[in-house]
């Protein structure tokens, strides 16, 4: 049985992005928002440090500054206009969370306190600039709680626990809506709407060490991209040089904001080598990066060496109790360390896809080097690219992109939704996710899904994580080619239709299949290290050559297309990257 | 300063970290009440024996379960590391978050049950939906028509500090559903709604703290409250539920806040 709901707009995913464009929404036109979980579960809440923007409470501050830091920590990948005009609008969106009743930590006089944050710098550089905007070490908790209460307040509808399956176009491309699974029952629901905006954000499950949940397994990039939508700079993934060891759970870089330190096994602070102006506020392809080197040099930690140490034994216990609790709270219950007495055990962990659907600064997704947008489509948050973020993304720079380009998102997609006219969904609108449903459901015995997503996060760890090589990737394009091989033959053994997780993880595997192939050719085709992206064979940035989007398509046949388009500029020249 | 080695050395810590990386897995026994509607009306018992590391999170032994044992076993997760409030259970007769208790602490046998009072949809899922409609009653967004200032609302520190503890709720219904009231009185409108209440009530920027304490003073309200403490034994973010409770009393008795 198929359900066929038609609205205005439609929002794929609740968390800050997507709760953010549907409160302008929903104040607009008739919105729905269709969430594979509940709200207040999604990943935003995990974020931790803060959100920065140019308040200046605390010291002197302004928004260039902030773009600048931005596109430089971006490594000049970053589209300069998009940076310009989210550091600028960044200090009315802090605002406005706030009189939404977002608690923030206040400074004497009750105005929103500040506190520092990797790579971000007064006057181009000079010195770390207290600009993060936080609510002790659960900033993103709280954002996500606020516009909770916000899209609660304006009675905004919810579907919990629908996943994503298809996105419907007509035939001249056109957004016609969406396919969704409804997890309760197992029926297929079409979701008619004239704008459509995806919000489903990352895709860090793909890696064996990770910060990311469970569910952020690239729905929205993978389905976009299987219906004809390039993914841009999909190369581009951060790693976080802070997450608990083996767990990858992070500890966020407010610790190092706060005055932690990181060391190596010989309890050297390193950072001191590498970046001898803000050491250890480093930004984080560089820390991590650094971390690298030093495991490769011997001084690794941990019983195999391949780990570091973050240390805040010598901070004031009380700046730990107010500031920094709940991740002192993952290194007790976790590891069973007391972060105030011992030093706690730390490695890379993957964080956050800066790549993903290409979109303008409206939110349009926007196809080709030219830029046409896609009638109807919208994207925001971590599954968008827009490309504010570039080669590298700045700490705290995710809250602020998701509750700007989330907000702007909205506003477009209402506007699109009041002018445009419905556009009929394909004949036949579910079939093809049947055909992939029944699959898995009809197969008596097969490959067992779990192992291939073992596979492909160990694999992907060791092949595509802080260093890669034309050697590495290749390997891991071969790998994948046999995965998927593999997946087509999956069977499951929950045949039912209430609550069928194991049928749902299967599909996102395949959605982590699809980013991990995008990731890796474009990995492959970018022959120059670039933030996030270090080629141990081409250690060296080449702006002759690469100072380009990178855009993966996938063709009818399967196989895979690369284009490019030119970055942004404004009026930062790119330098060499020295901290 | 000293090498951070040396400070490790010798710490309890380290060994259990240094058996773990020796895969020095322990035997454990899982007992699990299944349910599912298309199978059977009744629930049942399974029990499930494997190795698992002491500090694997129970969410990840109940994967392993999933992926390698009984693919039909079905639970909610998301984040694995309690910020997201998805996997609270009932784990050997205590409500807890099953990535916030590892191996270590449940020793060689421990039984999981669905969260109580709440009807259990399939395994260890529950119905969600009553507890969020009882947490929508209490007005949980702030409410202030006094005119919205340019820049931010001025608070204090002090003034902030007074409802930090209630900020802190990711909405698992760990503490509602362990309370023996809620249980058996299905108008109970339960700690975590009143902790959400409690979050505004005592937010010096809102404006409806009356509204909210006139509806908890009714008869589904905070008066059904017998200050078992469950509530705050069950909290995974450590907030003190009774606390929180008794304030809002106190509130409406002595219309103060």
């Amino acid at each position: 049985m198929v359900t066929t709901h038609t609205y205005d707009a439609l929002v794929v995913g609740a968390g800050g992005a997507g709760m953010r464009a549907a409160i302008e929404l929903s104040d607009k036109v008739r919105t729905a928002v269709v969430s594979k979980l509940y709200p207040t579960r999604s990943h935003t809440g995990a974020a931790q440090g803060g959100v920065c923007a140019a308040l200046g409470n605390v010291e002197e501050d302004s928004p260039e500054w902030h773009a600048f830091d931005t596109v430089k920590g971006g490594d000049y990948l970053t589209d300069q206009p998009a940076a310009q005009l989210m550091t600028e609008e960044a200090v009315e969106a802090i605002y406005q969370l706030e009189r939404w009743g977002l608690p923030f930590n206040r400074t004497p006089e009750g105005r929103i306190d500040q506190r520092r944050f990797g790579g971000h710098t007064a006057n181009h550089g000079e010195r770390p600039v207290k600009r993060a905007c936080y609510a002790a070490d659960r900033t993103g908790h709280m954002i996500l709680q606020t516009l909770y209460q916000q899209c609660v307040k304006r009675d905004v509808r919810f579907f919990n626990e629908f996943y994503c399956l298809d996105l419907l176009r007509d035939a001249d491309g056109a957004t016609a809506g969406i396919v969704a699974y409804e997890l309760a029952t197992g029926e297929l629901h079409v979701f008619r709407a004239k704008s459509v905006v995806m919000a489903t954000g990352g895709y860090g499950r793909m890696f064996r060490v990770t910060s990311n949940a469970h569910a952020l397994t690239g729905d929205g990039p993978a389905v976009a991209w299987r219906r004809g939508v390039p993914l841009e700079d999909m190369e581009m993934f951060q790693f976080h040089p802070t997450g608990l060891a083996k767990l990858g759970v992070l500890l966020s870089e407010a610790a190092r904001g706060e005055g932690g330190i990181v060391l190596n096994k010989d309890g050297e602070r390193f950072m001191e080598r590498y970046a001898p102006t803000i050491k250890d506020l480093a930004p984080r392809d560089m820390v991590s990066r650094a971390i690298y080197q030093e495991i490769k040099e011997g001084r690794g930690a941990g019983p195999n060496n391949d780990w570091a140490y973050l240390d805040i034994t010598h901070l004031d216990p009380k700046v730990i109790e107010e500031k920094l609790p709940d991740i002192t709270e993952f290194a007790r219950i976790y590891l069973k360390v007391e972060p105030t007495k011992e030093p706690v055990p730390i490695q890379p962990t993957a964080h956050y896809a800066m790549g993903g659907i290409p979109t303008d600064l409206d939110g349009r997704v926007v196809v080709g080097p030219d830029e046409v947008p896609i009638p109807g489509l919208y994207a925001a948050g971590e599954c968008a690219c827009v490309s504010v973020h570039g080669a590298n993304r700045l700490g705290t720079n995710s809250l602020l992109d998701l509750v700007v380009f989330g907000r702007r998102a909205g506003v477009d997609a209402a506007r699109y939704a009041k002018e445009a006219e419905l556009v009929d969904v394909p004949e036949r609108p579910v079939a093809d996710t049947l055909t992939v449903l029944n699959g898995f459901l009809e197969r008596e015995t097969g490959e067992n899904a779990a192992d291939i997503r073992k596979e492909l996060q160990d694999n992907m760890f060791d092949l595509a994580f802080v260093v890669r090589s034309e050697e590495g990737l290749a390997k891991m394009q071969e790998i994948l080619a046999g995965l998927r091989e593999r997946y087509d033959h999956v069977a499951i053994t929950d045949k039912g239709s209430v609550y069928n997780t194991e049928l749902m993880e299967t599909v996102e595997l395949g959605y982590l299949l699809d980013c991990a192939e995008a990731l890796v050719i474009s990995a492959r085709a970018r022959t120059e290290s670039r933030g996030a992206h270090y080629r141990e064979d081409h250690p060296l940035r080449d702006d002759a050559n690469w100072l380009k989007h990178t855009l993966t398509y996938r063709n009818d046949d399967g196989s895979i297309r690369l284009d490019f388009k030119p970055v942004k500029m404004g009026p930062y020249v790119p330098m060499e990257r020295k901290y | 300063m000293a090498s951070s080695a040396e400070v490790l050395q010798g710490s309890d810590a380290r060994e259990v970290r240094a058996r773990n990386d020796d895969h020095a897995k322990v035997a454990i026994t899982v007992k699990i009440r299944r349910f599912n509607p298309e199978i059977s009306q009744d629930s049942w018992w399974d029990e499930f024996e494997l190795q698992a590391d002491p500090l694997e999170r129970l969410v990840e032994v109940l994967h392993t379960i999933k992926w390698h044992h009984d693919g039909t076993l079905t639970f909610r997760r998301s984040c694995a590391h309690g910020i997201c409030g998805s996997d609270a259970m009932l784990i050997n007769g205590r409500n807890a978050l099953a990535c916030k208790v590892l191996v270590a602490d449940v020793g060689a046998k421990v039984t999981i049950e669905p969260i109580r009072g709440l009807p259990v949809l399939k395994d260890l899922i529950v119905d969600m939906e009553p507890f969020f409609d009882g947490y929508k009653t209490v007005l949980p967004f702030l409410i202030n028509d006094s005119g919205e200032p340019e820049k931010e609302r001025l608070q204090s520190a002090e003034e902030r500090e007074r409802f930090d503890d209630t900020t802190k709720c990711i909405l698992c219904a760990a503490c509602t559903t362990s309370c023996p009231i809620f249980w058996g009185d299905e108008g109970y409108i339960g700690p975590a709604a009143i902790v959400n209440a409690h979050r505004f009530i005592f937010d010096s920027r809102d404006e409806a703290g009356r509204e909210r304490l006139k509806i908890l003073s009714e008869k589904t309200g905070v008066f059904r409250c017998r200050t078992t403490f469950n509530c705050t034994d069950a909290c995974p973010r450590g907030i003190q539920v009774t606390k929180a409770i008794q304030e809002v009393k106190r509130s409406i008795l002595f219309d103060r806040f």
